[in-house]
């Protein structure tokens, strides 16, 4: 077996040395009757790196690849191109096969990337300091609500209409055994979001409000009035950005009043992959951090007075604090952090201007030329690179319409909000910089023909 | 896991051993390297675009007005900075990394090259599931796999980490608890248990009791069913548990929760000793996660990416949470989300993340297990208990084996720093190793066994290099009995010495700030 180096002569002579007869023997606290006597019965036995490497080449050629069509799709996870660099880095086996950075002498390597990382993430985000990453946005999302209500000491969170709904379908099920409240709305098919609901709802029990920017219809808006209600009642404004992309272009959570910033920051370097493995971001105020989650890497020195990173504060954790933890997090997402700080740090501001713009203009395009089809209507005032269009039919068809086409248009509502009737003919559409001009024909073709 | 209950702080190194400055501060391929926001410029980037179209925004007003301070670099730059900071670290691919309850195993190329192929790495998770089969296909696979290889019922494929995973079992149990009307509010947890046992349970709304191990390092049966009654929700067992033994009493052990009317959780982090040996379904188990990037070889990435199924019993499979991959009658798959969740999966407790797991690790884990098939295995539990014994008893007569007595250890080796010379510690020993060539043990953990060393080195290591690690330990042993000074200055050779982790705790610095703006 190619993974296992101990040959036969090598497994007698150490049995004599552990003073066993056999192998059976180290297993003798296993009940008798409870040891399988042989393999499993019913299952394959080993196979070759090319046998299995046919296997599951079939197997993902059943899936029709993003990149191969006409693609259109967001809600979370967004298709950019990622330079071959990124990957080249993070398949370093000193990052790829190293552990949580437990003995920092010989962890430096990660250590400092998460130190950048957590700056990247807590500039772009327009915070004062990030943690070293969570497991995805919406995971992210529920730690931010509890984190608030430990800041707060309140239980109520008021979750703004436009955040995705399956963020809050996590939200909502763990509210279920903690006990918090959650305020909760539909989002209507309009260009105006519900930040006037948010204000009117926050009252002397509210913990947070939780707004999502760019919204679940790629709508965008001013957190400012938002944050101004929430600190006007002592409670604090949490923001969720799935599509960190945007923050290249347009103004920052944290610029406009939000306490904690936290999302998904799959868009930069880590790919789609059918929706994980993703990387939480999470970033707050300085002097929230001790009620952070997850791990921080800090800045010290070595006993010769170099600097040097290790992971800190960690007495807000589980394996310190065990059950008063701030969160039961463990491993988290590094190598996808890893991949986010390396793509971040080969656009560099600039080069993230220059990306941000590419998205918005081509979703620009795209935009004015579906919303020329007849019937179809654009619902967005304002939108990064994802925006909803309004249709004359039932959304979820024409999609499945436009799949027989070679076309992947689009999120229908439908999918997302199975059964609510009002949304039934939104089509939320994801725009980026590796659209061509030959998809959006294709697109507007498979469109026009769908909603005929 | 490094803890440091005695306060110690580094201070300057004892010895110096006449090491010349370099005028760069590197020494040949031990090399610095600054931070990109010293290196890095706003006005750099490695990215080349193709003509940006001009065109009047449409972002509402809201368009950035201040500068975001991101350095950026240029390919090679960039490329550069990285490996040199790849540099400074320990892998398994240089070398033993025996962290115990970690599994730190090779981790397979084909792997990776599986979970990058277009097919499953250029996939959207809302793409219509007649594009997806074969994702769903891949995560039906697995899940089948990971049923048989347990004898377990059912299986929740996403939980995104071992914590994960424990907090999707003990919802299923909740569920379970509250269908029946039935409300419980103690989950209890042995003293030995890893730290995510406790506050999982506390994240699930539990209060958390802890049962007592006994002088074998094992739940303490008679401590357990004296505590056990109606107000008892669940017990969390570690088997093999963190001192590397295997609970001979675990079918007692779930027959007195069971008899309460609890549940049992097991976590399965040690999962490797028993892989193809033992099935955690015979042994009354209720809920187990499964750690892929443990047991089933998918990286560990620096902390994560993981995944966290869960394995569970008849009891708690109707609470599973939403989504799921189903296989039809046709042959055709498709997921159970909450649309089909009245028709198809009533109970489900809700929602645990955005998507469907982590499809990236499910792809590497599947390639793992069919490399191995069901005899390879059996193999890889054999070759790991082999490894962990052999070990154990190399080390027994210079270390103080705490359980060695009391017969053989599973995956992993358990020693105490009793017997070390006054004023050094675990610690020390774990920074002797570094300097060998060595990643250290987990130290101090588990909490129950003073100055604990866990040693699991797994099944993916040579009898050459146990031997290297054998010698090396037993020298270090040898000197901390007989109190040598030197090993408090350890390690002397690698990019960094001890670092001082008080400061970095009382004076946070979490994020770069130019030295203008420091102040």
């Amino acid at each position: 077996m190619r993974y296992l180096p101990l040959s036969d002569a090598d497994r007698s002579e150490m049995l004599a040395v552990v003073g066993a007869s056999s192998i059976d023997d180290l297993f003798c606290d296993v009940p008798e009757e409870l040891r399988l006597k042989g393999p499993i019965e019913g299952l394959p036995m080993h196979a070759s790196e090319l046998a299995v490497e046919r296997h599951m080449t079939a197997l993902s050629r059943k899936n029709m690849v993003a990149g191969e069509v006409p693609f259109f799709l967001g809600c979370g996870a967004y298709r950019h191109h990622v330079p071959a660099s990124v990957d080249h880095i993070i398949q370093r086996g000193e990052f790829l096969t190293s552990y949580t950075p437990y003995q920092p002498e010989i962890a430096q390597g990660t250590l400092q990337l998460l130190f950048e990382f957590q700056t990247q993430v807590a500039r772009l985000f327009g915070c004062e300091v990030a943690n070293a990453s969570m497991y995805d946005g919406s995971t992210a999302m529920w730690e931010a609500i509890g984190m608030a209500r430990r800041i707060t000491r309140r239980t109520k969170s008021v979750i703004s209409s436009g955040v995705h709904p399956h963020y809050v379908r996590v939200a909502e099920t763990m509210a279920k055994f903690t006990g918090d409240m959650l305020d909760m709305a539909l989002p209507e098919l309009d260009a105006a979001t519900d930040a006037e609901r948010l204000i009117a709802s926050i009252d002397g029990e509210t913990s947070a409000v939780v707004v999502q920017y760019p919204d679940i219809l790629g709508r965008i808006t001013d957190l400012t009035p938002i944050a101004e209600g929430a600190h006007a009642a002592g409670a604090l404004l949490i923001a969720v950005v799935t599509e960190p992309v945007a923050l290249g272009l347009i103004k920052s959570p944290g610029e406009m009043g939000a306490d904690i910033v936290v999302g998904e920051g799959q868009s930069i370097g880590v790919g789609l992959q059918f929706g994980g493995p993703y990387v939480g971001l999470f970033a707050c105020r300085e002097n929230h951090v001790r009620q952070m989650p997850g791990r921080l890497a800090g800045e010290t020195v070595d006993a010769e007075g170099k600097r040097g990173f290790v992971l800190t504060l960690s007495t807000r954790e589980q394996h310190i604090r065990r059950e008063k933890a701030t969160s039961n997090i463990c491993t988290s997402s590094v190598l996808c952090a890893m991949a986010f700080t390396a793509h971040l740090t080969l656009l560099g501001e600039k080069g993230l201007r220059q990306l941000a713009s590419l998205n918005h203009a081509r979703a620009r395009e795209a935009a004015e030329r579906l919303s020329a089809i007849p019937g179809v209507e654009l619902v967005n005032d304002a939108f990064f690179n994802e925006f909803t269009l309004k249709l004359p039919v039932e959304a979820r068809p024409a999609v499945h319409a436009m799949v027989e086409k070679g076309v992947l248009g689009g999120v229908s509502l439908g999918r997302l909000y199975p059964g609510e009737r009002t949304l039934q003919n939104g089509l939320v559409v994801a725009v980026t910089e590796t659209v061509t001009d030959a998809d959006i024909d294709a697109f507007e073709a498979a469109l026009k023909e769908a909603v005929r | 896991m490094t803890v440091n209950p005695s306060g110690w702080r580094p201070s300057a190194p004892a010895n110096e051993q006449g090491e010349s400055e370099t005028v760069t501060g590197n020494r040949a391929l031990m090399l610095e390297e600054p931070l990109i926001f010293e290196i890095g410029s706003t006005e750099q980037t490695g990215v080349d675009f193709t003509q940006i179209p001009q065109r009047a925004s449409r972002l509402g007003g809201l368009e950035r007005s201040r500068p975001i301070g991101l350095p950026g670099l240029s390919e090679p730059e960039m490329v550069r900075h990285y490996t040199r900071l790849s540099r400074q670290n320990y892998a398994i691919d240089m070398g033993l990394f025996p962290l115990g309850s970690c599994t730190m195993k090779h981790n397979p190329r084909l792997n990776e090259k599986i979970a990058r192929l277009p097919g499953f790495a250029d996939v959207h998770p809302l793409q219509p599931q007649e594009t997806v089969q074969g994702a769903l296909q891949v995560i039906n696979e697995l899940a089948f796999w990971l049923l048989d290889l347990t004898g377990m019922y059912g299986v929740a494929m996403s939980p995104k980490a071992g914590a994960h995973g424990e907090l999707c079992g003990l919802l299923c149990i909740r569920a379970a608890l509250e269908a029946r009307g039935d409300k419980r509010e103690v989950v209890l947890v042995p003293e030995s248990a890893h730290g995510t046992n406790p506050a999982t349970a506390a994240f699930a709304g539990y209060r958390v009791e802890s049962i007592p191990a006994n002088s074998a390092g094992r739940v303490d049966l008679d401590a357990l069913k004296s505590r056990l009654g109606p107000d008892v929700a669940a017990v969390m067992i570690t088997n093999p548990n963190t001192c590397g033994l295997f609970e001979p009493d675990m079918i007692a052990i779930s027959e007195a929760v069971h008899g309460a009317g609890a549940f049992v959780y097991c976590d399965g982090a040690n999962f490797n000793a028993i892989v193809g040996k033992v099935r955690p379904g015979d042994l009354g188990i209720d809920a187990m996660h499964i750690n892929l990037h443990k047991t089933f070889s998918t990286p560990h990435g620096g902390g994560g990416p993981g995944s966290g199924p869960v394995v569970l019993s008849e009891a708690l499979a109707p609470y599973g949470p939403l989504p799921f991959a189903a296989k039809y009658p046709d042959g055709s798959y498709r997921l159970v989300e909450e649309e089909h969740a009245a028709d198809e999966h009533p109970g489900a407790f809700g929602r645990m993340v955005a998507f469907h797991g982590q499809m990236g690790m499910f792809t590497r884990a599947l390639a793992y297990i069919l490399s191995h098939g069901a005899d390879g295995l059996k193999q890889v539990a054999e070759d790991a208990v082999l490894n962990a014994n052999y070990i154990l008893r190399s080390l027994e007569d210079v270390l103080d084996a705490p359980f060695a007595a009391s017969g053989p250890c599973m995956h992993e080796a358990i020693f105490s720093d009793k017997g070390f010379a006054e004023g050094l510690s675990t610690i020390d020993l774990a920074k002797a190793l570094i300097d060998e060539g060595f990643h250290p043990m987990t130290m101090y953990f588990p909490l129950v066994v003073h100055g604990a060393m866990l040693i699991e080195p797994t099944e993916t290591e040579s009898k050459a290099t146990l031997d290297q690690f054998i010698a090396a330990a037993r020298s270090i042993a040898g000197r901390a009995k007989a109190g040598d000074p030197s090993l408090k200055a350890a390690p002397v050779h690698a990019p960094r010495r001890r670092l001082d982790e008080t400061l970095a705790a009382r004076k946070p610095v979490l994020v770069y700030r130019e030295p203008e703006a420091a102040q």
